[in-house]
C-alpha cells in the first residue's frame, strides 16, 4: 500500500503567544516548532498500517524553515520518504491555498489512503484535509478514533456529539486522526539514526503544476486583518470557610452574582 | 449579485440542535443589518417539517432536501445538497454550527465552490456592508479578524456563544425542494451510529461544565465531579491528565488538544491550570477553581476561587444544589 500523511509544524502548545509588529500574525522569535499533536497520531496510524499490510509511507510537510527537522522526526518514528513543500509564494495561513497545494502534490504521488490529523492546532481550523478530499474527489472520515483497512476499502469510527459514527467508504480516501486512535511510539535511537540516510525532498509549488495565482495571497479564501490577545482575566474573589461554608457562598454567589443556578 | 443570508439548519433525527437555533438566530440578526432576506437549508429524509421552525426563527426562503439517501449523514451527499441550496439562493453569507457535521461538511462544500470559509466563528461584524468575523485561534490564545476574499462569504459559528432568539410562530416560509437529482450512490456511509451512555450532556453544547483534575487521584473518584455536573444539569470535563491516565475517555478532555468550551460557569477541581488547559476553558464566563494549592495556576484566572480539597468541597455543593432544587 501506499500510505501518505501530511505533517503541520506548530508551535509547541505551552507558547505564550505574542503578536508580531504587523498585527497580524504571531511573533515567531524563540518559538519551538512541533509536529502538531494529532498529527502524531496520523503518522503513528500509516506506520501501523504500513507494518500490517506491507507497503511505504510518505509524510509531507508544507512550511518554512523549521519543517526538514519534524520531517526527520517522522522518518524516525517510521515514514519512509519525506517531502518538504516550500512555503514561499504560498498563503500558508489559508486552507484553501493549503489545500489546493497539498492535493495538487498527493495526486501525483498516487497514494492508496492519505492521513491527517484531525486539526492543525494554531490555526485551528480544521478543515485542510476536507479540502484535500474535495480537490482529489475523494471520500473524506474527519475525527477517527478507531479505524479498519480491508481490501479497497476502510471503516472507520468517528466521533459526534454524544457518540460515534460508524462509516464505511471505497479507498483511496483522506482519513482525519483523533487522539484515541492509537498511542504514538517514540522513536528509538537506532531509528533515529537511520532516519537521517532516509529521502527528504524539498519541493515548491511550481513543481505540482501550480501558479502563484492559484496558491498565493491572491488565490486565498480569506485574509486575517488583524491578531490580539484576548484580554487578560482577573483572578476574582477567594471563599474562605469550611467545606459546608465554601459550597454555601460559593452558591449564593452564583445564584445572586452569576446567576447561573 | 449575491443576496441574503443562508444558514444551513442542521437536524439530527427529526430536530434542530441548539446550535441551530444559535445559528438560525445570529443569521436574523446578520440579515436585518444588511438589509437582506434570511433563507435556510435543511437536510435530510422525512424532515419537511422543520421548515415551519426555520420560518419561526425569520427565514422567508427554506430550501428542504427531503430525500432517501439523505436520512443519515453522509459527506458527499449533504455537500451535494447544501451546495445545490447555495447555487439556487446565490447568498452573500452562508452560516453553519461548528458542530460535528458542520466541521465535516462545511470545509468540504467551501472547496467545491473555491471560497474560503471561517471556522469555529466567535463574533461577527458588518462593515461597509461586508461581513468580518473573529475566531480563536491557538486555542484561544489569540482572536484574529478574518475577511472574506471571495462570495459569499462562510462561516461556522460556534456553538454557545450567539443567543438564540425567541421563535414567532406568525412567520411563514417559501419552501423549495431540492436534491432530487441525489441518487443512492454516496462516496462514504454512516452505517451506524453509536451512542454514548444516554442523557449526557456534551461539552461544547453545555452550558455548565464541572471538570476534574489529577487532584481526583483515581477513576473511582471521577462520579465526585459527575454527580455535581448532574446536580447542575451540566456536563463533566476532565484535563488532559485524567484522559492520558485512561480515567476517562478522551471525549471528556477540555484544552489545546481537547475540547475548547465556553459555558457560563466552568468549575474546576483539581486542575493545576496548565497553559494548554486555560487555553481550552478560559472564554468561559464564569470560571470556579477548587484546589487545595493556594499558589496554583488557575485561580489567576477563576471569578471564584475555594483553597480546599475536593473530596470535601465538591460533595457539600452536590448536596446543596441538590436540596437546593429540591425546593
Ligand atoms: C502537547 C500537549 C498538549 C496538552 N493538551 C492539554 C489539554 O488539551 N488539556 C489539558 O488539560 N492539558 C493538556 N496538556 C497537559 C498540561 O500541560 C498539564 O499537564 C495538565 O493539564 C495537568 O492536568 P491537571 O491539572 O489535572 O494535573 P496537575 O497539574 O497534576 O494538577 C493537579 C492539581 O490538583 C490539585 N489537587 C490535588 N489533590 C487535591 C485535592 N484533594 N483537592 C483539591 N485539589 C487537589 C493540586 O494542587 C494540583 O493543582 C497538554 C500538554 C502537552 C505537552
Amino acid at each position: 500500500m501506499k500510505i501518505a500523511v501530511c505533517i503541520k509544524a506548530v508551535p509547541e502548545t505551552d507558547t505564550r503567544i505574542r503578536i508580531a509588529a504587523d498585527g497580524r500574525s504571531i511573533d515567531r522569535t524563540d518559538v519551538k516548532f512541533i509536529i502538531s499533536p494529532y498529527d502524531e497520531f496520523a503518522l503513528e496510524e500509516a506506520v501501523r498500517l504500513k507494518e500490517a499490510k506491507g507497503g511505504q509511507v510518505i509524510a509531507l510537510s508544507l512550511g518554512g524553515d523549521e519543517v526538514p527537522n519534524l520531517l526527520r522526526e517522522a522518518l524516525a518514528r517510521g515514514a519512509d520518504e519525506a517531502v518538504h513543500i516550500a512555503a514561499a509564494g504560498i498563503a500558508i495561513d489559508d486552507p484553501l491555498c493549503v489545500g489546493k497545494t497539498l492535493a495538487a502534490a498527493l495526486k501525483g504521488l498516487t497514494p492508496d489512503i492519505v492521513f491527517f490529523g484531525k486539526h492543525g492546532v494554531g490555526g485551528d481550523n480544521q478543515q485542510v484535509h476536507a479540502i484535500v478530499a474535495e480537490k482529489l474527489g475523494w471520500p473524506q472520515v474527519t475525527v477517527v478514533t478507531k479505524l479498519e483497512v480491508g481490501d479497497g476499502r476502510l471503516r472507520a469510527e468517528r466521533e459526534i456529539e454524544g457518540g460515534v459514527e460508524v462509516v464505511e467508504t471505497g479507498l483511496p480516501a483522506v482519513v482525519g486522526a483523533q487522539k484515541g486512535l492509537n498511542e504514538p511510539r517514540y522513536p528509538k535511537l537506532q531509528s533515529i539514526m537511520q532516519a537521517k540516510k532516509k529521502p527528504l525532498a524539498t519541493k515548491t509549488f511550481a513543481d505540482f503544476g501550480l501558479t502563484a495565482a492559484e496558491v498565493g495571497p491572491e488565490g486565498a479564501g480569506l485574509a486575517v486583518t488583524a491578531l490580539r490577545l484576548p484580554p487578560p482575566r482577573q483572578a476574582g474573589r477567594r471563599i474562605a470557610g469550611d467545606p459546608g461554608q465554601q459550597a454555601a457562598e460559593l452558591l449564593s454567589a452564583l445564584q445572586n452574582e452569576v446567576k447561573v443556578i | 449579485m449575491a443576496n441574503g443570508v443562508l444558514v444551513f439548519a442542521e437536524q439530527r433525527d427529526g430536530a434542530f440542535k441548539k446550535a441551530t437555533y444559535e445559528a438560525l438566530s445570529e443569521g436574523h440578526r446578520l440579515a436585518e443589518k444588511l438589509g437582506q432576506p434570511l433563507s435556510a437549508v435543511i437536510i435530510g429524509s422525512g424532515i419537511r417539517h422543520l421548515a415551519n421552525e426555520a420560518a419561526h426563527y425569520g427565514a422567508t426562503t427554506v430550501y428542504v432536501a427531503d430525500v432517501a439517501p439523505l436520512a443519515k449523514y453522509s459527506t458527499d451527499g449533504y455537500v451535494k445538497a447544501l451546495t445545490e441550496a447555495i447555487q439556487a439562493a446565490q447568498p452573500s453569507v452562508v452560516l453553519a454550527a461548528a458542530t460535528a457535521m458542520g466541521k465535516d461538511l462545511a470545509p468540504r462544500a467551501a472547496a467545491r465552490l473555491d471560497i474560503g470559509l471561517a471556522s469555529d466563528v466567535v463574533e461577527t461584524h458588518i462593515e461597509n456592508g461586508a461581513l468580518t468575523v473573529t475566531r480563536p485561534v491557538y486555542a484561544g490564545k489569540a482572536f484574529a479578524t478574518v475577511a472574506f476574499q471571495r462570495s459569499p462569504a462562510f462561516a461556522t459559528l460556534r456553538p454557545n456563544v450567539f443567543p438564540a432568539a425567541s421563535p414567532d410562530a406568525s412567520r411563514t416560509a417559501e419552501v423549495k425542494p431540492i436534491g432530487a437529482t441525489i441518487v443512492d450512490a454516496l462516496q462514504a456511509r454512516v452505517t451506524d451510529i453509536l451512542a454514548a451512555a444516554k442523557g449526557k450532556i456534551e461539552l461544547t453544547e453545555a452550558s455548565i461544565i464541572v471538570s476534574g483534575g489529577r487532584g481526583i487521584k483515581g477513576p473511582e473518584n471521577y462520579y465526585l465531579i459527575q454527580n455535581l455536573a448532574d446536580a447542575l444539569g451540566g456536563a463533566a470535563g476532565a484535563s488532559r491528565a485524567v484522559v492520558d491516565a485512561g480515567w476517562v475517555d478522551h471525549s471528556r478532555q477540555v484544552g489545546q488538544t481537547g475540547k475548547t468550551v465556553s459555558p457560563t460557569l466552568y468549575i474546576a477541581c483539581g486542575i493545576s491550570g496548565a497553559i494548554q488547559h486555560l487555553a481550552g476553558m478560559s472564554s468561559s464566563k464564569f470560571i470556579v477553581a477548587i484546589n487545595k494549592d493556594p499558589e496554583a495556576p488557575i485561580f489567576k484566572i477563576a471569578d471564584y476561587g475555594i483553597v480546599g480539597d475536593l473530596f470535601e468541597v465538591v460533595p457539600k455543593l452536590t448536596e446543596q444544589v441538590s436540596a437546593m432544587r429540591q425546593n
